[in-house]
């Protein structure tokens, strides 16, 4: 699938699952996005090939990077105009505690949107939303 | 100084399943920072358009190398946790082509370690991604 089918697929149907589905890499991580009133959720359901850290548990920082960079992404998309498809410039991860063996959930905030650069933060967290266990921030073109 | 080369590669390609799941490979470790590399996979792509490879993927091994790199120094005997990893996309990965990266540890405290490194394709000299971590130590 072209990524356009993917956006006029969401579009039509207000659901975001086409356009994830038409990015092989999400697809590969079993990431699903769903809208919750006005805030739109990156979810990343657990799976054993998650993990990064077979002792503890934990997830790996990477995966955890990936879906704060795909929640940033998915929140800029859904704040356009007319939407597209966001090249990120950069991002910085901050782990705040391991990521469990467990769903992760994520979205994003648009902190500044310009005409050419758009700010995001992201935040996951597993269970519990108002602890956090990664969040981000991100720069995109946008133009 | 005493880590075993053999065993870390080992450790990364059969024992951490994401590492086993993306086929991640580390193909050198020394004092100069470790090497490891992704192969292209069409399931990687970020830009089904394109053929792109996801910037996930890029952070995932840039992620895996900077962890990797401290352990020589601390003669295996710390834990570590990242504190933070700022990526720099600098240029698209060119599609079908695998993605090594280069990672080394610049500066240790007695807490923290910090790194940076460079994912590339053909050359080292002509980066697809930049990447700053740091790492908080626990000594044994």
């Amino acid at each position: 699938m072209k990524l356009a089918d993917g956006f006029a697929a969401a579009r039509q149907s207000g659901d975001l699952q086409p356009l994830m589905e038409a990015v092989p890499y999400f697809r590969w991580l079993g990431l699903k996005a769903e809208r919750q009133g006005a805030e739109l959720i990156t979810i990343l359901p657990f799976q054993q090939m998650l993990i990064g850290n077979p002792m503890l548990p934990a997830l790996h920082g990477g995966v955890t990077g990936a879906l704060l960079e795909c929640a940033a992404t998915i929140s800029l998309i859904g704040a356009m105009d007319e939407p597209k498809l966001p090249r990120i410039i950069n991002i910085t991860v901050e782990y705040l505690r391991p990521g469990r063996a467990e769903d992760c959930f994520a979205t994003g905030i648009v902190t500044k949107q310009g005409r050419r650069v758009a700010n995001v933060r992201a935040m996951a967290w597993q269970g519990d939303r108002k602890r956090l266990f990664a969040a981000a921030s991100a720069h995109f073109m946008v133009n | 100084m005493e880590y075993d080369f053999e065993n870390m590669r080992q450790l990364m390609g059969e024992f951490i399943p994401h590492m086993a799941a993306m086929g991640l490979e580390l193909l050198s470790m020394d004092d100069d920072g470790a090497v490891g590399k992704i192969p292209y996979r069409d399931e990687f792509v970020g830009n089904p358009d394109t053929g792109v490879v996801h910037g996930g993927v890029v952070t995932v091994l840039l992620d895996s190398l900077s962890g990797m790199c401290i352990v020589p120094l601390l003669g295996g005997m710390a834990k570590t946790a990242t504190l933070d990893l700022r990526i720099d996309y600098l240029k698209p990965a060119v599609p079908g082509e695998d993605i090594f990266a280069k990672v080394h540890c610049y500066r240790t405290t007695k807490n923290i370690a910090f790194t940076r490194g460079v994912a590339y394709q053909g050359d080292i000299d002509d980066p697809i991604a930049h990447a700053a971590g740091s790492f908080m130590l626990t000594r044994s």
